[in-house]
């Protein structure tokens, strides 16, 4: 959650008064993705009913490792974190990237390849390993963002493109076989710690930090939202898009690539069947959830980190209830209908008539239909 | 055709002329459709030369009887682009359809009961995706996604395994092969009921899209909603129905594809919108809606089975690859389409 400080610039108020505090807390209930810290605590209470221990963090006494289902889901949430980055600055332009889950598993089937054909159990040859697999990852950005921004084609068929493509590539890579390699360095990616906390968080928390740095204290972030806004009055504003739309399918890709490494690093195996299946749904589901609009134009990254987190938690929950994995499918669609039910029009509406007539706190029906799921 | 659709004020008296001379003359809107059916023929002839055995009746019957699902999918997939909208949720319907229909008829349930069930469910969770897109304002796309999440969490709470459907089960029968013509040897015409289904929806689809209202109103939807409304057209019931049409027309494909292979599972029918949607993009609809034919999307998912029959016949294209030349072809044609948009600009 630390990651995600940078990121409210776009909340209004700074802290200048003496109830500063209760301005923040205020700033925070107004924000778009406040019905996803809303359902993240549910999840947790949930959790917690069924199991009142369940957030206890232990330290190992030797290790001074730190282990329980909090730390579990910060790791589970560190290649959704990724993807959903990317996806919200690929959406904020107007645009989607269907492709990301193809490219996590391009990115893992070359690195596997790479590392097993190598045979090299040193960091080196790790290091070589996810250079390529991002390096292959910004490839296949550059093809998105040029066939989107020159050739001008529609961001969804583009990447459905890729996604379809990508796959194929995947599984010629790795000749159709699911790749396993060993190698120390690479594998501590994703089971190592640092300072107690897996590695794997620690590196998607500063990735998330340096993206918030970026787009949020410069201008990038302004001249994206610009073109999901307005294409043309940006065009007019002197904002390139074709430099910036490259850049963003290419962020988007890469954050993708490390996804990719992530999730294949953690069993030393690429399954290229599925490997990053069904990971572009993940992503676009925590951006919707963050309260980024597909619409394009403003977008936060805070929001996005959230949703990637709500859907960690949702996916970790599942199995703590014994419900079979398989049917996690049907929890995130409820999740998505409530979550674009209480953005739309008409149920606002509905929400500000009944709240003009009683005073008492609206979110009790959704709180019902959340609990149902 | 297009003259009917851009210009329905015209009066019947002007169209017989004009519709033939226009049907003969190319022009930019029929180019994609035209290149999918050269595509096609070009794909049969080198077929033909390369491999042999492509022009011969059992070749073709094969083609029919294994894309009938396909055909039928990517004619209601047609009907949603065609608004500019898309469904993603028929592949996921497809599984669940096909799983409750399989366990309620080993169940022992009425078969003509479960396939009408079967179509039913599929109509559920169009009228579903319909009403999140109409009223809610959602977007087609995630709204279908939902639904999409929704169908395949569905049937995996069924069963995660393979269900059989029973072999003396009457909905098999769907599948009994009518042998049309009795060619030497295996050389066969062969057509089976599930077939001919197919080509009864794109009669129906056909006629529905270019000689009713709301085949009219589809297009018009597609070309400029804002427009469609200010005319007084129905655009709420228009795009709630396509959306039913999509589902029914998925839950009717789940019909057609158990009968055919007998077996249902939780993961039927995964990336199957993404071949609906390349049939009905090389097929020559636009993703934006407004232009585009149905029978395009036919040959546009003939285009895709031609193409398997061929990868398999050659046997030196590794089959992994196959998703990657769907995705060139794929390509090409998207980039055709984004030549004929600006070409029609520019005129």
């Amino acid at each position: 959650m630390s990651a995600a400080s940078p990121a409210p610039a776009s909340g209004p108020g700074s802290a200048s008064g003496p109830s500063s505090a209760r301005r923040i807390v205020g700033a925070v209930i107004h924000q778009p993705y406040i019905w996803a810290i809303v359902a993240l605590l549910l999840l947790l209470i949930i959790n917690l009913v069924k199991d009142p221990s369940y957030l206890g963090v232990s330290v190992n006494a030797t290790t001074g490792n730190l282990s329980g289902n909090v730390i579990d889901i910060l790791r589970a949430s560190a290649p959704i974190m990724m993807i959903a980055i990317g996806m919200t600055l690929v959406i904020a332009t107007r645009g989607i990237d269907l492709s990301v889950g193809s490219v996590m598993a391009v990115s893992g089937a070359v690195s596997m390849e790479f590392m097993n054909n190598s045979g090299g159990g040193d960091a080196g040859t790790a290091i070589m390993a996810a250079a390529l697999a991002l390096g292959i990852s910004a490839v296949l950005g550059t093809v998105n963002g040029v066939l989107v921004s020159v050739v001008g084609l529609q961001p969804f068929i583009t990447t459905l493109i890729t996604m379809l493509a990508g796959r194929g590539l995947a599984k010629v890579i790795t000749s159709g076989q699911n790749t396993s390699a060993t190698n120390e360095p690479f594998r501590w990616l994703a089971n190592g710690t640092v300072f107690g906390f897996p590695v794997i968080f620690v590196i998607g928390a500063v990735i998330v930090a340096i993206v918030a740095i970026l787009v949020r204290r410069t201008a990038l972030g302004l001249m994206i939202e610009s073109i999901g806004i307005n294409p043309r009055a940006a065009r007019m504003a002197g904002i390139r898009p074709i430099g910036i739309l490259i850049s963003v399918y290419i962020v988007s890709a890469v954050l993708a690539g490390i996804a990719g490494i992530f999730s294949t690093a953690s069993v030393m195996t690429v399954e290229v069947a599925k490997t990053g299946l069904n990971a572009e749904m993940d992503a676009i589901l925590a951006v919707v959830i963050g309260g980024t609009s597909l619409a394009g134009g403003k977008f936060s990254l805070t929001g996005s980190v959230i949703g990637a987190l709500l859907i960690a938690t949702l996916d970790k929950t599942i199995v703590f209830l014994s419900i079979p994995s398989s049917a996690t499918p049907a929890f995130k669609a409820i999740v998505i209908v409530v979550i674009c039910l209480l953005q739309s029009q008409r149920v606002r509406a509905l929400f500000a008539r009944r709240r003009s007539r009683t005073t008492p706190s609206a979110p009790v029906p959704t709180r019902k239909e959340t609990v149902s799921a | 055709m297009s003259t009917l659709i851009d210009r329905p004020t015209q009066g019947a008296p002007v169209t017989p002329k004009r519709s033939l001379r226009s049907r003969l003359t190319p022009n930019l809107e029929t180019l994609p459709t035209l290149a999918a059916v050269v595509i096609f023929i070009g794909m049969v002839i080198y077929g033909e030369i390369a491999y042999g055995r492509i022009v011969q009746f059992s070749t073709i019957s094969n083609l029919l009887i294994n894309n009938s699902y396909l055909i039928i999918l990517a004619v209601g997939l047609t009907f949603v682009i065609l608004t500019g909208g898309v469904d993603l949720s028929v592949g996921a319907v497809i599984a669940i359809s096909s799983l409750v229909g399989v366990m309620l008829a080993n169940a022992g349930w009425n078969p003509g009961v479960v396939m009408v069930l079967m179509i039913l469910i599929g109509s559920a969770f169009g009228i579903a995706s319909g009403v999140l897109v109409q009223y809610f304002n959602v977007q087609p796309f995630i709204a279908t996604l939902a639904m999409m999440f929704l169908a395949r969490g569905l049937a995996s709470m069924l069963s995660t395994t393979p269900e059989r459907l029973d072999d003396d089960s009457p909905i098999r029968a769907l599948s009994t092969e009518w042998k049309v013509v009795d060619g030497p040897k295996i050389n066969d015409l062969i057509t089976t009921p599930n077939v001919l289904i197919a080509a009864l929806v794109v009669i129906v689809a056909f006629f529905v899209l270019h000689r009713t209202r709301l085949g009219r109103t589809v297009y018009a939807i597609g070309g400029s909603e804002q427009s469609a409304l200010l005319m007084g057209l129905p655009v709420v019931r228009t795009k709630l129905l396509v959306y039913v049409i999509s589902g029914t027309l998925a839950g009717l494909a789940a019909v057609v594809y158990t009968s055919k292979l007998g077996i249902a599972q939780n993961i039927t029918g995964v990336g199957w919108e993404l071949d609906a949607i390349a049939a009905v993009i090389i097929g020559g609809t636009l993703l934006t809606g407004g232009a585009g034919f149905v029978l395009g999307s036919v040959i546009g998912a003939l285009v895709l089975g031609l193409m398997n029959v061929l990868i398999t016949r050659d046997g030196s294209i590794p089959p992994e690859a196959t998703t990657i030349i769907t995705g060139g072809i794929l390509l090409v044609f998207v980039l055709l389409q984004r030549l004929v948009v600006s070409r029609k600009r520019k005129t």
